[in-house]
């Protein structure tokens, strides 16, 4: 059975017709190419294919394509405006938080929504919040640093 | 080897690295992102849901006749053996299995959901046959034979399978009287170790696309760490041209070994040979990851070692059973590595060691970061703690008392290279101030410290080459030719600035592909740490030669020496006339002459990198010259925080010592070594394949829990020693897998250090912790 969806990714309005048994991430990677949503489980235990929905993070493997009816979608190709990265996205560089990449797009995400409601987290409250985020490479510490300093490079330029 | 002369700017220098925005941003492409259009098929496989036995019959006829299926295949339609050292593996099993999960047929199809429905109408008549589970079992002469034809297969000389039984490959060490080394100690001491198998995890899982042309040209794209060693592999096991077989290799999503080699690969391509153009994809869920692809093989070690009251090693006898698993072709040589290391770091005068590699009805064991190291380190770092326990001495006394030290010979007769071990350990000591008394807070939270040290050689056959490629642009920038991945750990960064350093141009300036193995040139496989040491003197050599044909050009036109030229940041200068032009102006159209001639062209230049003095080993004894290229060593040092109401490890600080030669790039080199510090955390306190006669009981991240955000230590320092290999580019050595080699001895002994107990099997979970504590008056 397919379904008519109308949502917003990344800023765009889209209307598609979709499979009622796939998932949002299948929609995302192969209806709409946003192929930086990651597959790493299709299970909800890797983080990898974490995206906001209408703001919250959600694990896009385990919401199905209809329920994205009437929602706003950010995935991490929406993360940059103009070029410009997110303060997040030049920090995880800077500070070597990504290796093979793979699930940088979830951390990204995740963490984006992280400072979204609170602006300048502890550490422990960064790990708390990245706990459901998998990764076998960096060992998380420059991950959490890498989030402290988008916080801090963030709240110079808004206060 | 010859050396740019000028400033090392670039090298030591630690730019970030250069494909780090398009990571950041999603634009990095894996293989599951590349586009294929309508055409593209579905595989899938049938796996055998049994450990061991015949199989009777295999009835596909009515998957073939559902819509939407393309195709199907079995292991009659290619029945070839393939392997890396010993070619004893199929692609899909012919006519018995042997492992819970192995392929026994491949289905293509229109969509992922017609194949999975595919696959089970494929009829599939077992009679099973008793198995193997446990390596020393599998090893005795009572166990069944796994593998009767084990005498006819193809292997490289220096594995030595045991035809008749279960052991595909017998490493041996026999060195000096043990007799006499027994009688010199003061205590011997003897224990049995074990480690379960592992899974590396990669959050990418295998993944590849295979397409054959109407020509019958095949094209893999491949989630791969070896791109050139699946086009041999392939191209053998389905007597294709090699030329008519190319793999490219976009970024990978991890691969810590799991990508080395091949794997699920040859199904892929199987299935693309009977799909009439059309490319088949073939991606493993996260269950078939656990168990399908590759293992890190499970371990039981029974190590005996002597030591003189004052801490002197006199002999160790060390015997390793590696459970190989259904097919060993890369886990022979894991055991021969573990027999070449089997001492540890450490200089021992008596020595028996036997390394077996043991097949067993497990999944298929495969390289996994450290080679055979974490695991007989997990041993050897305990008996060592223990032993200076038990006779009253420090452990770093003790450590340090024995570890090589510069021309000491190791257990196979070669002399130990210049080494930072000793310094590796001490700093490592010094970062967790051992000696000093740890202060436990509170009565049922106590403060442990341990430390262990560790040594690993690149595994490999005795001359794997490496080969680059530069090629200037117009504009003045260079593009780099390599046939090494970047799997996280950095290559394409440390690539790019050997040969800005190598050339004289800005690290921003250089761009180096992925591999397309109709375009790159030759590297054996990113695995053994060895793409810093070996593909880094390639693209050093290749860089040298670039700058070599920029110069001359400009020497011949300017009518001056080539050492008074230079090129630093892109301007070719002369010293002596002072005069100068920029890079761009010259590199493609080369330089004018007085005359209004020119000379010089486009520049393009290569170089190449194989050792050439690796030496065979006594098959007997293990003895020989040169063993292997060079030991990279280290140490770890941990504190731990053990709570004895719970069991539960907290994991609070890890210190990282290792000698890495020269650190190209040091801020990559201490991310290696965290990540890998964590990795070995992670396996330590977590991780384990649960197998019950074969089956797997936990692949998935629920029942299987690796390392998150808030297991990650508190605190990590990263120290980087420096005492340079003579054959690496400016001295680097690798130490990429090194990190996670002792982190799990390290932590056992920081938790015997703080509660008093041993633990002797991975991981050490918080309930075998809290039993044992139930055990002792703490
Ligand atoms: S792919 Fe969705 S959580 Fe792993
Ligand atoms: S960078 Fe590889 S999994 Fe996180």
């Amino acid at each position: 059975m397919n379904h008519t969806i109308h949502f917003t990714v990344n800023g765009e309005p889209f209307t598609l017709s979709v499979a009622s048994h796939h998932t949002l991430l299948q929609v995302l990677r192969e209806q709409l190419v946003l192929t930086g949503v990651k597959n790493g489980c299709e299970a909800g235990e890797c983080g990898a294919c974490t995206v906001l929905m209408n703001g919250e993070p959600v694990n896009s493997c385990l919401v199905l394509a209809p329920e994205a009816d009437g929602a706003t979608i950010v995935t991490v190709e929406g993360l940059a405006h103009d070029s410009q990265l997110d303060p997040l996205q030049e920090a995880f560089v800077a500070a070597g938080a990504t290796q093979c990449g793979f699930c940088t797009p979830g951390i990204l995400i995740n963490s984006r929504a992280l400072l979204d409601r609170n602006p300048d987290p502890t550490d422990a409250e960064i790990r708390a919040a990245l706990v459901g985020n998998l990764c076998r490479c960096t060992g998380y510490i420059r991950i959490i640093d890498a989030v402290k300093a988008a916080a801090h490079a963030q709240r110079e330029v808004q206060p | 080897m010859s050396q740019p002369a000028g400033k090392r700017t670039v090298i030591g220098a630690s730019p970030p690295r250069i494909e780090g925005r398009e990571k950041v941003t999603g634009a990095a492409t894996y293989v599951d992102d590349m586009q294929f259009g309508p055409s593209l098929l579905h595989g899938a496989l049938k796996r055998s849901p049994i450990a061991h036995g015949r199989i009777v019959r295999i009835d596909a006829s009515r998957a073939r006749a559902l819509p939407g299926v393309r195709v199907v295949v079995t292991g009659e339609d290619f029945p070839g053996l393939t392997g890396l050292y010993l070619k004893d593996r199929r692609i899909f099993a012919l006519d018995r299995v042997r492992s819970v999960g192995e392929a026994v047929a491949g289905v293509a199809a229109d969509t992922p959901e017609i194949a999975a429905q595919a696959l089970d109408l494929i009829e599939v008549e077992y009679e099973e046959l008793p198995g193997v589970f446990d390596p020393e079992y599998g090893a005795s002469p009572e166990a069944p034979i796994i593998h009767p034809e084990l005498a006819s297969y193809e292997v490289v000389p220096f594995v030595f399978p045991q035809p008749g039984t279960n052991i595909s490959n017998w490493f041996k060490v026999r060195k000096g009287d043990m007799a006499q080394g027994w009688a010199e100690a003061d205590l011997v001491y003897e224990h049995k170790y074990r480690v379960p198998h592992v899974q590396h995890v990669p959050l990418e899982t295998h993944v590849c696309v295979a397409q054959q042309n109407v020509n019958g040209k095949i094209t893999l794209w491949s989630s791969s760490q070896s791109p050139f060693a699946q086009r041999n592999l392939i191209a053998k096991a389905l007597h294709i041209d090699h030329s008519r077989l190319r793999v490219i290799t976009p970024y990978v999503g991890g691969g810590f070994g799991s990508k080395a080699g091949v794997s699920m690969e040859g199904a892929a391509v199987a299935l693309a040979m009977h799909a009439k153009g059309r490319p088949v994809k073939l991606r493993m869920t996260r269950e078939e990851e656990f168990h399908t692809t590759f293992v890190r093989q499970g371990l039981v070690a029974i190590l005996k070692m002597g030591m003189t009251k004052d801490g002197r090693i006199t002999a160790m006898h060390n015997r390793f059973y590696w459970d190989g698993g259904a097919s060993t072709e890369y886990g022979v040589n894991i055991t021969r590595a573990a027999g070449y290391s089997g001492t540890g770091p450490y200089y021992v005068p008596n020595i028996h060691v036997d390394s077996y590699c043991v097949y067993t009805n497990h999944p298929v064991g495969g390289a996994m970061r450290g080679f055979g190291m974490p695991e007989i380190h997990f041993g050897i770092e305990q008996h060592i703690d223990e032993m200076a326990h038990r006779l009253g001495l420090d452990p770093v006394e003790v450590r340090l008392k024995n570890c090589l030290k510069d021309g000491d010979e190791t257990l196979t007769g070669m002399p130990m290279h210049p080494t930072g071990l000793s310094e590796c350990i001490r700093k490592a000591a010094a970062a967790i101030n051992w000696g000093q008394e740890t202060v436990s807070y509170s009565s049922t939270k106590r403060h442990g410290k341990g430390l262990a040290a560790m040594w690993k050689a690149p595994a490999m056959p005795p001359n794997p080459g490496s080969s680059a490629l530069v090629r200037l642009n117009e504009d003045g920038t260079a593009t780099v030719s390599i046939g090494g991945v970047d799997i996280g750990q950095g290559a394409l960064t440390a690539m790019a600035q050997f040969a800005a350093e190598g050339i004289g141009i800005r690290v921003e300036d250089v761009r180096v592909n992925t591999v397309d193995t109709d375009y790159s040139p030759y590297e054996w496989q990113t695995v053994a740490s060895r793409l810093t040491w070996s593909m880094g003197n390639a693209v050093l050599r290749a860089a040298d030669a670039a700058r070599t044909q920029v110069l001359q050009a400009v020497a011949e036109a300017w009518d001056e020496d080539i050492s008074d030229l230079d090129i630093v940041d892109g301007q070719v200068i002369s010293y002596r006339s002072e005069e100068s032009i920029p890079l761009k102006n010259i590199c493609i159209d080369g330089v004018q002459r007085k005359d209004g001639t020119f000379v010089g062209g486009p520049v393009v230049a290569q170089g190449r990198f194989m050792p050439d003095y690796v030496t065979p080993l006594d098959p007997e004894t293990g003895q020989g010259p040169r063993a292997v290229v060079h030991f990279t060593t280290g140490c770890q040092a941990v504190e731990v925080e053990v709570d004895t109401e719970t069991g539960e490890v907290q994991v609070l600080k890890i210190v990282s010592a290792y000698d890495v030669g020269k650190a190209i790039n040091p801020e990559l080199v201490r991310t290696q070594m965290e990540g890998g510090a964590v990795q070995g955390l992670s396996t330590a306190l977590l991780e384990g394949l649960i197998l019950d006669h074969g089956v797997p009981r936990n692949p998935n991240f629920t029942d299987y829990r690796i390392a998150t955000a808030v297991d990650a230590p508190l605190e990590t320092e990263n120290i980087i020693v420096e005492v340079p290999q003579d054959d690496g580019p400016f001295g680097a050595r690798g130490v990429g897998e090194h990190p996670m080699v002792p982190t799990a001895p390290a932590i056992a002994n920081a938790i015997y250090n703080a509660v008093g107990v041993r633990l002797d099997s991975m991981p050490l979970t918080s309930e075998k912790v809290w039993a044992a504590l139930q055990n002792n008056d703490i």
